[in-house]
């Protein structure tokens, strides 16, 4: 099967509308019988990444699944957005355990469809970046490196939003959470912290790793779909901006994970069995500043004594540049 | 209710020893136990174990403090690990060494105890038919031929059980010989005895 | 048929005739034996239609057993003393979800200072988790308890732990006469979900419970607790017609003079002193008070085979118009006393009942036959006090001479 790029730009008059295309070719969310795994009613914030990432995700892979696919969550906005007592926005069966563990409940529900003879049935773990690249990352390193038939998912808002916006180890440097205050010498979180979670997924050699932002819904849907297809197990690192821990407008939440992806401060990739296979190229260069400069968290960045840090985070984004060939300058 | 305790290093096969010997006296009609010392010894450390039979259902679960039989399967510890310690009058001591009852004893500091003491060559018989230093089997076939509580047979067929082809083996014929020597000497005892008579 | 067989693998071959469909553990002494049998019965393929998962904590074999039995599943694991520590969370979580896991802990001592013998610290600390707490008595009775948690758990929606005492049961050989798999699947009926993650019946499971429903959440789950013991005493009931023997139950009777189990044996009088006891220590206890008995030592034997839910009502019967409890406790609430004889405490408040506390066996120490004894006699002798440690070595921890082990103890 051959594929064909069809570029979906979603700014000025490259923009165009799934209609333009053949019924097949359309968006899940295009059609009028989308499975809307996370429905509506839920409570999550006016302007949330994670509720329009989570639900392009789920959609797609309950299609991809032909319907048959059984959740896992983590602890999370996500959880307690969408399911106080007696209500749920899910419609797939869902469950949540705990805030480390979804990668290993999502283990055990694949064992017992398994040993059900239930392959047909396919699994999903979802958890923020908290659970998955904090608390949860021996969960979910040890399914990657069973192999387990899972597909995670880590929404990653860079910080533990639900409790209040505090540090994790996916938030970036410099910015300013409750527990990393833009005060003293070094303000907001230090440079040199924090990792790499699709670089540690690369690194167990798993099938398939990908990372994807809300700016591209479509490639978002293309990935979860890729993964979808691919049995053992599969990581997912989606960018989520978050209004309310980054300080930003509710309005602007794709347009951050543009200019994100743009500056080169966040690499939009595909890796299979632990080589890189296909990177997103910047499309018009963004400066750093159109990323920070919209998100109060990095506010202190363009007060005096600021400059410095701000030349650390353009060094950040052409480091990203040259490793991936952002700008396909190699090829 | 007879209790035996044995005396061994890690990697001995001490443990095993004490679990055989229970499957042996099962076979033999009795109710059995085995219990290890339950250490975090590792290989070489000196490691004790337990086993005790009866006639009716074994209930207690301590330690044996008065051992009516003692198997010592590695003769270094005789000074060390104290194998005569509470031995119960007109027990049973059985060591796996190449000296005899009276170096034992010496060894042990135990001239005066009250016991009979056997020695049986079980390292050399075990290398020379399994290869390997896990004299259970010839410890257990020794115990065998000095006592009614379990038989050679029996001691056979467990390891046959425990460990099937060429290793089940290899322990059934260290048993055998094991057995054979230990009659021998009880042979010699009673000849001795009897020449002094 | 009559064998013998090592603790742990007479409880391995019996979970394993139950049927599991995932096996998940991280092993931890003195579970490993257990684990490690039903490890070799997943790939020979004895342990048929089942996934043995091995995973990186304890922590996780427990998140694997909740997304099993969620998955509709029968799921099984085993852990002990820091293991059930550190998976505490989701011993916790699995409760409250209401799934029939079924665990067996093999029980430890809880560091620091780190100690890998026998106490029951691991499973009092999960006391108040929502789960079964079963308590075997020896390795018989740890077999078949396994069936007889499977089958209560899965009636109730709610998971049970089976107690043995790591080590003294799970590393000991005795003789033990299994269930056969025919046995079990004509006794344990086949595993119903209550609830599943089913794509025909899409629930939400784990959902958030506010301060508008989270006590009336909790006051169901109590409902239920109490709902447990008539379970638990059902099932008990059924093996016993069905297997010939006893096993489980909410407390265990012993017969005055032959100190067999009994259930039929008469409660304790006016004149006796009643030990009462949890785990192994009932087999020693069993051995050392028979000759008092002979002797006409007035004393009665009651063993708590349901720990969770703690039998209150049954424990009275047994004690009967006994007024004088010593309680052999394997497990130590700082700075107040045993922690079994707390709960004995409480079932028998307002009864005016002289309640002590002997502390025994702790991190491994052996419990001699002759220390009970001692202790028994101490009691009825009005000697012995209200919180007491067996066999304390008076000034402080002793240090031991090099080489030193039990038989040099």
């Amino acid at each position: 099967m051959t594929t064909v790029h069809i570029p979906f730009l979603q700014t000025g008059t490259l923009a165009v509308g799934g209609r333009l295309l053949d019924d097949a070719e359309r968006s899940v969310q295009s059609h009028a019988d989308r499975p809307s795994s996370l429905t509506k009613g839920h409570r999550a914030c006016q302007g949330c990444a994670e509720a329009l990432a989570a639900r392009w995700v789920m959609d797609t892979a309950v299609e991809a699944a032909d319907g048959k696919l059984v959740v896992a969550n983590a602890t999370g906005c996500l959880e307690v957005f969408s399911t106080l007592y007696p209500e749920s926005a899910w419609k797939p069966p869902w469950i949540h355990s705990l805030f480390a563990n979804a990668a290993a409940v999502a283990t055990g529900i694949a064992a017992s469809l398994h040993a059900q003879g239930r392959d047909d049935v396919r699994v999903l773990a979802q958890g923020g970046d908290g659970g998955t690249v904090d608390i949860g990352l021996a969960a979910v390193s040890g399914m990657f490196e069973r192999n387990d038939d899972v597909l995670y998912v880590c929404y990653d808002n860079q910080g533990y939003m639900n409790t209040g916006v505090q540090r994790s180890s996916a938030t970036p440097a410099s910015a300013r959470t409750a527990t990393t205050p833009a005060v003293g010498r070094s303000p907001g979180q230090a440079f040199g912290q924090g990792k790499s979670m699709v670089k540690i997924a690369m690194a167990h050699e798993i099938p398939y790793v990908a990372s994807a932002t809300v700016a591209d819904l479509r490639d978002l849907e293309h990935k979860v779909r890729t993964a979808m297809s691919i049995r053992g197990a599969r990581y997912l690192h989606v960018l989520v901006p978050c209004p309310v821990g980054w300080g930003s407008s509710s309005s602007q939440s794709i347009a951050l994970s543009r200019a994100a992806v743009q500056s080169g401060i966040f690499p939009v990739v595909e890796a299979r069995a632990g080589e890189l296979t296909d990177v997103q190229r910047i499309r018009e260069r963004a400066d750093v500043e159109e990323y920070l400069r919209p998100q109060a968290r990095f506010a202190h960045l363009f007060k005096p004594g600021g400059e410095d840090a701000l030349a650390r985070w353009r060094a950040l984004a052409d480091a990203n540049i040259r490793r991936y060939d952002l700008l396909g300058e190699r090829s | 209710m007879r209790q035996v305790r044995v005396h061994g290093r890690g990697g001995q096969g001490v443990v095993t020893a004490a679990e055989m010997l229970a499957r042996a006296g099962f076979l033999a009609g009795h109710e059995a136990q085995a219990i290890p010392s339950f250490g975090s010894e590792r290989t070489g450390a000196p490691v004790v174990s337990y086993c005790r039979f009866a006639d009716v259902p074994l209930r207690t679960r301590e330690p044996v403090l008065a051992p009516d039989v003692v198997l010592v399967q590695d003769p270094t510890l005789l000074l060390s690990d104290r194998p005569f310690a509470g031995l119960a009058p007109g027990g049973l001591v059985i060591v796996n060494t190449t000296a005899d009852a009276t170096a034992v004893r010496a060894e042990a500091g135990a001239e005066e105890a009250d016991a009979t003491v056997l020695t049986v060559p079980a390292m050399q018989i075990t290398m020379t038919h399994l290869g390997k230093p896990k004299p259970a089997a010839a410890m257990l076939a020794a115990y065998a031929a000095a006592s009614d509580d379990i038989t050679l047979d029996a001691v056979q067929q467990v390891f046959r059980e425990r460990f099937p082809g060429a290793v089940g083996e290899a322990n059934a014929a260290a048993a055998a010989e094991a057995f054979a020597y230990v009659r021998d000497e009880l042979a010699e005892v009673a000849a001795a005895a009897g020449s002094e008579a | 048929m009559r064998e013998v067989l090592e603790g742990s693998q007479a409880v391995a071959r019996t979970v394993a005739r139950c049927r599991p469909g995932v096996v998940c553990a991280y092993p931890i002494s003195p579970q490993t034996h257990i684990v490690e049998a039903l490890s070799v019965m997943a790939r020979t393929g004895e342990l048929a239609q089942c996934e043995y998962v091995n995973v990186e904590s304890e922590f996780s074999a427990m998140s694997v057993s909740i997304g099993a039995s969620a998955g509709g599943s029968r799921a099984y694991t085993a852990t002990a003393s820091q293991g059930l520590l550190y998976m505490a969370e989701a011993v916790y979580n699995a409760a409250g979800m209401g799934l029939p896991i079924v665990m067996t802990v093999a029980n430890r001592a809880v560091g620091a200072p780190i100690n890998i013998w026998n106490d029951h610290s691991d499973a009092m600390a999960m006391r108040d988790s929502g789960w079964l707490q079963l308590f075997a008595a020896d390795n018989q009775e740890a077999a078949d308890l396994h069936v007889i948690a499977f089958a209560a758990a899965e009636e109730l929606g709610m998971p049970a732990m089976v107690c043995m005492d790591g080590f003294v049961l799970t590393h000991a050989s005795d003789v033990v006469e299994l269930p056969t798999a025919e046995q079990i699947d004509a006794f344990l009926p086949p595993y119903r979900p209550t609830q599943a993650l089913d794509i025909q019946n899409p629930t939400t499971i784990g959902t958030m419970a506010g301060p508008e429903s989270f006590t009336e959440t909790k006051y169901l789950q109590h409902l239920r607790f109490l709902d447990a013991t008539g379970v638990i005493a059902s099932w008990s009931d059924r093996f016993r017609e069905a297997f010939g023997r006893e096993a489980g139950g909410l407390v265990a009777r012993y017969d005055p003079d032959t100190l067999d189990r009994d259930r039929m044996a008469p409660p304790a009088s006016s004149d006796d002193l009643v030990v009462v006891a949890m785990g192994s220590v009932i087999g020693t206890l069993q051995a050392a008070l028979e000759p008092m008995r002979a002797a006409g030592i007035p004393v009665r034997l009651v063993g708590i085979s349901s720990f969770r839910p703690f039998p209150g009502d049954a424990l009275r019967e047994a004690i009967g118009d006994s007024r004088h409890v010593m309680v052999i406790d394997r497990a130590l609430e700082l700075g107040s006393g045993g922690v079994l004889t707390g709960c004995v405490g409480r079932a028998l408040a307002g009864t005016r009942s002289r309640l002590h506390s002997v502390v025994a066996g702790l991190g491994g120490r052996p419990i001699l036959e002759a220390s009970l004894q001692e202790a028994v006699r101490m009691a009825l002798d009005g000697e012995l006090g209200r919180l007491e440690f067996l066999d304390l070595k008076e000034g402080g921890v002793p240090t031991p001479a090099a080489g030193a082990t039990e038989v040099a103890r």
